[in-house]
């Protein structure tokens, strides 16, 4: 048998590493040779997480090539898409529905969108075999514990994978803390039999990108006493002290509009007014 | 990623810093010490499991090769771990071990980091090996991991040479299968003084450097027998070693293949034999191209950086690029383009206690020089601000150089978390100190070595071996350097912050902060009531979202055009920073009625 591939990929915090140490140990107890690879440092909870294991009669590589993985396992719906290029033709994509926004992605104070992908199978089409969109989390949620979702999702990868029940089941009573054993056992049969879900079933999230709008700060410099409020709140730093301490506005483009300036002046001395649009482009 | 309890099973699956770990054991060494840093921490942490090593932090890289080599003087077998970049702070005492020779067994494992995973830059320590003249062994997965430890001891003890262990990312942090044996039974051999091999007067010296050079080529004829040949016939022969030999071997199971085990010294005549056999020779080997350029050197016609990149991380898939280039295999098919996904950057964790220092940073305007450690991370957005980041305690011998230039028009500060001040930062205080520099110094103390999740340090009043022990007292070492403005703040109040903060940038001469909180993840995950947000209340200012904390993101809804947000309850850990800053005061504990 040539070296079976599986690249498992989320978020840190979701149990990736866990799920991918159970998955080695699950080949290691039915006789393969093994190898896992990952890596983490700079992976803060949060961040991106992806793990490769490969086994088989005889395994090189640690990493699993390009366009080789048997099966995708996404812990979430937009790092399956990051790791898609490691999945060969016709291999399994195994993915939970749960989308998790990046905050680092919730960055553009100008049309507040976040490209967080569309969960669109067309965007997938034809590079995989047999999808997989399961409610992972969901699942693991009824049968107690959401956390318990990486051994959902576990279960479903099993599907295309030689590996018996019984081995599977030896490597999670392993590496799971000893009281969430028969929970996570549980969650993995429970990722056996999930079904499928219809994308169209899954809401939107509502997060593409809004009409821009231009504000203008307005100063009325004689009742400004360059007291500091001001530019020690501006959110989006538009208002600064410049070194003879006078109160100027250095960014009024960045202005989102939100007014705390105006609402904390303690002498009335700035108004925001209204965008553009409302005054019929004239600025 | 867990460290494995100690393995009791003949075949284990281990992963190369376990395995070293093992190795070591199984080798009977007796020290080890290391400075934790990415890749190599778990070594440490899983050789304290073990009985009969005593395993410890060190300070820093230098002190760990120091304390390993006193050891090895007292007949001890000794480890010292660290990564590439430590190497280069424990460089003044490798140089000169290699005149010294041993005691005992001596073995420095060094980890690389091609692709820089974690690290500040990817120096090939393949040439320290060259500059100090100590024989590097390379292995290629963990059972090699483990085989060349117990190798590199008796290397070590036979030549009376440091030996160095080279790993990477990939072997440290790759789980192989490995078979487990005991441990050998190596008694100590006890301090033998012997001033002329370990007092490096320069007249002592002056007798050692021609030891070194003669034990090089005995070396050089050791290293032939860690050479493997496999392969069947081919015109192009395939000069490897480490991981890239598992690339080569994915890519072409058959190819004929020349392994190296130890990659300094080359035994450079076992591979011009080699070369006879092939009318082509190629070098697979990331990073520098060191085995090609001494086969070069030695006058032997071969090729590799022009197939295989210099920089980053090599890949199955790049040395199939370069063998197809090669013409030994037909190019890899690539796939279609990937999909567009989102990017998802880094970001501190929630409930980080470093959050606020900067944040108060961004708000006064600062030339901030940075250090290693999570709050790097303060460079990217929304905090966005750290100006440098260079190497262990750089940030405050820059920042008093930076002063010193008087080309920052604003004033300058180092920020520096705990363990590396110690590690490195002590000096160049005491230089600020001595030489009266305007800074301020901000030491973010969150009482343990984050970044590598989470270990003891001599701050924290803990040891490896989790007992208890003396702890460093970082303001009464502030004064006694000399430092007269000094201010301890927490820095989960943030208004005490950001006025600490300003107090110390007025005062003209050296100032310290010390922002004192422990890590929301170690040695204990801190969760308190975690708070959400009234969205009813929500005027989307965002300046909760500047705290670019990691449990904030935007909703679907929104107030005069702007996001809204709301708060993973899950991840929150009640830190109450962003609770603090909402003007609408929309952002509450749960279970309390807005």
């Amino acid at each position: 048998m040539n070296a079976r591939g599986v690249v498992l990929a989320g978020v840190g915090g979701q149990g990736v590493v866990l799920a991918s140490a159970v998955l080695a140990e699950a080949a290691l107890q039915s006789g393969y040779e093994v190898k896992q690879s990952e890596v983490h440092g700079m992976a803060q909870r949060g961040g991106a997480v992806v793990s490769h294991i490969r086994y088989g009669e005889a395994v090189a590589s640690p990493v699993v090539p390009l366009s080789s993985a048997d099966v995708l396992a996404g812990f979430e719906w937009a790092e399956a898409l990051r790791w898609m290029p490691y999945l060969r033709p016709g291999g399994a994509l195994v993915v939970d529905a749960r989308r998790i926004v990046p905050p680092g992605a919730c960055r553009d104070h100008r049309r507040w969108g976040v490209p967080y992908p569309p969960l669109d199978p067309t965007t997938i089409a034809g590079r995989t075999g047999e999808v997989l969109l399961i409610d992972a989390t969901g699942i693991a949620s009824e049968l107690g514990n959401a956390k318990a979702a990486n051994s959902v999702v576990m279960g479903a990868v099993s599907r295309f994978l030689d590996l018996s029940d019984a081995a599977w089941e030896k490597a999670i009573a392993r590496f799971v803390p000893p009281r969430t054993v028969d929970l996570n056992i549980e969650a993995f049969h429970a990722g056996q039999g999930a079904d499928t879900l219809d994308p169209a079933d899954i809401p939107e999230l509502g997060l593409d990108p809004l009409p821009e709008r231009h504000y203008h700060i307005d100063v009325n410099e004689e009742w400004c006493k360059d007291c500091g409020i001001c530019p020690s709140i501006c959110p989006e730093f538009c208002l600064a002290l410049d070194d003879a301490h006078r109160l100027v506005v250095v960014d009024e483009e960045a202005c989102t509009g939100c007014r705390l300036c105006e609402v904390l002046c303690p002498d009335f001395a700035i108004r925001i007014t209204a965008p553009v649009e409302a005054r019929g482009g004239a600025r | 990623m867990t460290t494995l309890a100690i393995e009791t099973r003949e075949r284990a699956l281990l992963s190369g810093n376990e395995a070293i770990a093992r190795g070591a054991w199984e080798a009977g060494v007796r020290v080890a010490s290391a400075y934790p840093g990415t890749p190599s921490t778990e070594t440490l942490q899983a050789l304290v499991h073990y009985d009969g090593v005593d395993a410890r932090w060190a300070t820093n890289e230098k002190v760990a090769v120091d304390v390993a080599l006193g050891a090895s003087l007292g007949g001890a077998r000794a480890l010292a771990v660290m990564k590439h970049v430590g190497l280069n702070v424990a460089a003044d005492t490798f140089m000169t071990a290699a005149y010294t020779g041993v005691g005992a067994g001596f073995v420095i494992m060094v980890a690389d980091d091609p692709g820089m995973h974690s690290s500040q830059n990817e120096q090939d320590t393949r040439l320290y090996a060259r500059m100090g003249l100590v024989p590097l062994l390379e292995p290629s997965d963990s059972q090699e991991a483990k085989d060349f430890t117990k190798l590199g001891f008796e290397v070590s003890e036979r030549f009376d040479t440091p030996v160095l262990l080279r790993s990477t990312t990939r072997i440290s942090h790759n789980r192989g299968i490995v078979t487990l044996e005991e441990r050998q039974d190596v008694p100590v051999g006890g301090f033998r003084p012997n001033p002329a091999k370990y007092v490096m007067l320069p007249a002592y010296a002056r007798g050692r450097h021609p030891v070194v050079l003669e034990r090089l080529q005995r070396l050089v004829e050791y290293a032939a027998e860690l050479v493997t040949e496999e392969g069947s016939d081919s015109k192009v022969g395939i000069v490897t070693a480490g991981v890239p030999y598992q690339y080569v071997k994915e890519v072409l199971p058959d190819a004929r293949i020349l392994k190296l085990g130890m990659t300094f010294p080359i035994p450079v005549d076992r591979v011009r034999s080699f070369a006879a056999t092939v009318d082509k020779l190629i070098v697979v080997e990331e990073l520098e191209p060191f085995v090609e350029e001494t086969l070069r050197a030695a006058g032997i016609d071969v090729e590799g950086k022009a197939y295989f990149p210099r920089t980053g991380e090599l890949s199955p898939d790049l040395v199939h690029d370069g063998l197809a280039a090669l013409g030994l295999v037909e190019p890899r098919s690539t796939g279609p383009e990937p999909p567009t996904t989102v990017v998802r950057p880094p970001l501190l964790c929630a409930g980080c206690p470093h959050t606020v220092p900067y944040w108060s940073l961004k708000r006064i305007g600062a030339t901030v020089t940075g250090d290693i450690g999570c709050y790097t991370l303060a460079a990217l957005e929304p905090l966005a601000t750290m100006d440098t980041c260079v190497s262990m305690g750089a940030s405050i011998g820059m920042a008093t150089g930076l002063a010193a230039s008087g080309g920052s028009d604003k004033p300058v500060v180092a920020t520096i978390g705990d363990s590396t001040f110690l590690h490195g930062g002590v000096p160049a205080l005491m230089d600020a100190v001595y030489n009266q520099a305007n800074i301020t110094v901000v030491i973010l103390d969150n009482g343990t070595v984050a970044m590598t999740g989470g270990q003891e340090h001599p701050g924290t009043g803990r040891t490896l071996a989790g007992q208890e022990t003396r702890a460093v007292d970082l303001p009464a070492l502030c004064r006694a350097i000399g430092v007269e403005d000094l201010h301890v703040v927490d820095p989960y109040d943030v208004s005490a912050t950001l006025r600490a903060i300003e107090q110390a940038m007025a005062y003209r001469g050296p100032s310290v902060v010390i922002t004192y909180r422990p890590c929301i993840e170690a040695p204990v995950r801190i969760k308190d009531r975690p708070f959400w947000v009234d969205a009813e209340a929500c005027t989307a200012c965002q300046l909760c979202m500047n705290l670019g904390c990691p449990a904030i993101f935007w909703t679907s809804e929104t107030f005069e055009g702007r996001r809204k947000v709301t708060i993973d309850v899950d991840m929150c850990t009640g830190c109450t920073l962003c609770a603090q800053l909402c003007p609408p005061r929309a952002i509450l504990p749960v279970e309390v009625d807005a």
